[in-house]
């Protein structure tokens, strides 16, 4: 339980960042960690206490494997955000030429 | 522009000896996705960081000659193409996207599970070039923005 | 065989585009017509056919416990007919309005990628593939926003895609909950297996599904990146996003989820009543005093998905059907509305509603179109605005809650008093305007004319015999929440 619950309080430390921090830089790693509490969360799930990791070897028999479909999809979901990190990473190079500043409370031209 | 020129001489000397190994094994892990951990996105990765090495390591001018950048924004466009064949080829021969049409062949053999190694290694080629070529655009517009100041 | 072939042709197009790229721009034009004309006819002929049929799909031959499966039911096809035309007509559109921007080759490839995870959201009967085609839609869009390269559309794709991204992973952290209680993706599968859970599962799952695709939604708490978003994108990218992406990506899967997954537990049918009335009074109040006319638009879009979450939390047969006439009906009328601010952007270079004035001799066109669009989406009678936010109203009173007919009657009011506004100031004002900028082409012309009509026609769905034989699979769908298993499961 305490292991679900510290995976909790890294997803709300990256939440934290994304709503007060005003660095643009600063979100998007905020946003990463949100990433990877949900990423860790999925893994830690799936973990079977004495359990086999899931491949099939030449010789070894199948016993208890930790469940692999939780792995792909942290694959998947891992691929999801690095391209949204690009993305974003590439508009901020773009504010920061259109706008000489990482600070997003100098980045008003738009009402809210 | 020095500093867009490459790093000292025993960066460049050390890089140009470990690129090709970084990818020899990179083109392992694509070849062994369907046996071991890995597969295509993980050997497809490697792949791009050897060439991001050469960018690093040897700037952005000599990196845009070595490799020809116009060709691998083919390779990842034509890749997915490639891809999305393989699996329309799955409706005509077993009646379903990308069903494993080709002969399964026998466990642990290099050469088995039908269509994945070819899938595996059509993304690996589609996930080296965009991966790379992310960094390399980005690269590329911090210049300009340079240029105009 | 017809499912997979909705997902592929874009996705194929999207990347024959970037393969020929280039200076090829004609090429792409021709490709994203083509293409978008397949999918406009597949999609009818796919919903014409499977009528209260439902079509299963499974993706490389795997049965359904392990594979990815796709279902196209009378809501799915529904979806997919809307998301054709508005496409269709987008893309007309385009054609002469993107040729200012430089390169748009890109701009098609992120099109039919837009289109693609559109197709693949509605069409896909796994909660994880959903989230994929989902991230796929949202990237295309965060491109198509910044598309125009000015800095407030960077800062708008910018603040968007923080959002879209913090929703994403709200949804990805509830598919997780949702896998570890049941050990399944499938939509099927889990609706089989949750009723047998701890209910509190319902309420964490539910929790956070409401939060990640409400973000999507823009309803009212979470609607602070669609005004921006929406209104700095290029017009027929603003079409497609108003039209039909935050009802594909939003309203759509909390239909799929809260009603054939969850069974429509009662607390959530609360909610979307009480976010669907705040979500209509106050989007329309922050309309009312917009002079910007993309914004307004935008904020409109706010109250008129509060009156579609309304009519679903009402949850009646009746509130239903107006609620999922009305969803068609915003994507029609709330399309044309943009391509008329597009057009009037294009023409005069400006869409501020203060520096317009009569434009009923030279944009003819326009003003007509945007007249019939007005009158539609305030609910004048003829056009099909009136004949959907009828039927919700009524179903209000019926089920008893006339406080809620009351919002939506008051938010029709104040609807048509801000479209007073804009065909007042931006379309039918004193100050004579001779000149253009740019000419308004025949394909966007021809764009808005369709959509004009369409606004018309579908007022014919009201019309018991045509409504009984169109709509009512459709909301049958809806409302027998557990009919989704059987039939996904039958096959």
């Amino acid at each position: 339980m305490t292991i679900y619950l510290m995976c909790f309080i890294l997803f709300l430390v990256g939440f934290y960042g994304v709503i007060t921090k005003r660095d643009l830089v600063k979100i998007i790693l905020s946003l990463a960690i949100m990433g990877y509490s949900t990423n860790l969360f999925l893994i830690i799930f799936a973990y079977r206490t004495g359990a086999h990791y899931p491949i099939l070897e030449k010789g070894t028999s199948v016993t208890a494997m930790v469940d692999p479909l939780p792995q792909a999809l942290v694959l998947t979901s891992i691929v999801i955000e690095l391209g949204i990190t690009a993305l974003l990473v590439a508009l901020a190079v773009r504010l920061y030429g259109k706008y000489k500043t990482f600070d997003i409370t100098k980045i008003r031209r738009l009402l809210g | 522009m020095k500093s867009h020129d490459g790093m000292t001489l025993i960066v460049k000397t050390v890089t140009r000896l470990s690129v090709w190994l970084i990818i020899l094994y990179g083109l392992y892990i694509i070849l062994h996705g369907h046996l071991t951990p890995g597969g295509g996105f993980g050997g497809g990765v490697v792949i791009a960081l050897a060439f991001l090495n050469v960018l690093l390591a040897f700037g952005h001018k000599f990196t845009g000659e070595w490799l020809k950048i116009p060709l691998l924004e083919k390779l990842e466009s034509g890749s997915t193409l490639l891809f999305m064949l393989v699996g329309l080829l799955g409706i005509f021969y077993a009646g379903s996207f990308l069903a494993n049409y080709i002969i399964k062949g026998s466990l642990y053999h290099l050469f088995s599970a039908g269509t994945i190694p070819l899938l595996n290694i059509i993304i690996g080629v589609k996930v080296a070039m965009s991966l790379f070529l992310v960094v390399w655009v980005m690269a590329a517009f911090k210049i300009e923005e340079e240029e105009e100041q | 065989m017809i499912l997979p072939l909705l997902i592929i042709v874009p996705l194929l197009t999207a990347f024959l585009i970037t393969f020929i790229g280039g200076k090829k721009d004609t090429a792409a034009v021709i490709l994203t017509l083509f293409a978008v004309t397949i999918l406009l006819c597949m999609s009818l002929y796919s919903f014409i056919i499977t009528g209260a049929q439902t079509q299963t799909y499974q993706m490389s031959a795997w049965a359904i416990p392990y594979g990815i499966s796709l279902v196209l039911d009378p809501l799915s096809g529904f979806m997919m007919v809307m998301i054709a035309i508005i496409s269709f007509t987008s893309a007309l559109f385009s054609i002469q309005y993107i040729r200012h921007l430089q390169q748009d080759w890109k701009y098609y490839a992120l099109f039919m990628l837009l289109l693609t995870g559109m197709n693949g959201v509605v069409m896909t009967g796994d909660i994880f593939n959903l989230f994929v085609f989902m991230e796929i839609a949202l990237f295309a869009a965060f491109g198509l926003v910044a598309f125009g390269g000015k800095a407030e559309e960077y800062e708008a794709a910018f603040k968007y895609a923080v959002m879209g991204s913090v929703s994403s992973t709200i949804i990805l952290f509830g598919i997780a909950v949702i896998y570890s209680a049941t050990s399944s993706l499938t939509m099927s599968v889990i609706a089989q297996r949750l009723p047998l859970l701890d209910q509190k599962m319902v309420l964490w799952v539910g929790g956070l599904f409401m939060a990640g695709f409400g973000l999507k939604t823009a309803a009212m708490p979470f609607h602070a990146w669609l005004p921006d978003a929406h209104s700095s994108a290029p017009a027929p990218i603003s079409s497609m996003l108003s039209g039909v992406l935050i009802k594909a990506l939003g309203v759509y899967v909390l239909i799929r989820f809260f009603f054939n997954v969850l069974g429509a537990p009662r607390l959530f049918l609360t909610l979307f009543l009480v976010l669907g009335s705040i979500s209509i009074l106050v989007g329309v109040f922050l309309a009312i005093g917009q002079w910007d006319m993309k914004r307004l638009l935008a904020y409109h879009s706010i109250s008129q998905i509060g009156y579609i979450l309304l009519g679903l939390g009402l949850a009646s047969p009746l509130a239903i059907f107006g609620a999922v006439f009305h969803m068609f009906n915003h994507a029609l009328f709330k399309s044309l509305l943009f391509y008329n601010a597009g057009s009037v952007e294009l023409a005069l270079g400006t869409r501020n509603l203060k520096h317009l004035g009569n434009l009923s001799r030279i944009l003819p066109v326009t003003s007509g179109t945007s007249m019939i669009a007005s009158l539609s989406i305030s609910g004048i009678p003829p056009f099909n605005g009136f004949f959907s936010k009828l039927v919700i109203i009524i179903a209000a009173i019926k089920t008893g809650h006339p406080v809620y007919a009351l919002v939506a009657v008051v938010g029709s009011l104040l609807t048509l008093a801000s479209f007073m506004k804009v065909q007042r100031y931006g379309f039918h004002g004193e100050k004579i305007i001779e000149k253009t900028v740019n000419k308004v082409g025949w394909s966007m012309n021809l764009a808005m004319i369709c959509l004009a009509v369409l606004c018309l026609v579908t007022s014919a769905l009201i019309i018991p015999g045509i409504r009984e034989a169109i709509m009512d699979p459709v909301v049958n769908v809806i409302t027998q929440k557990s009919q989704y298993l059987h039939v996904v499961m039958g096959r």
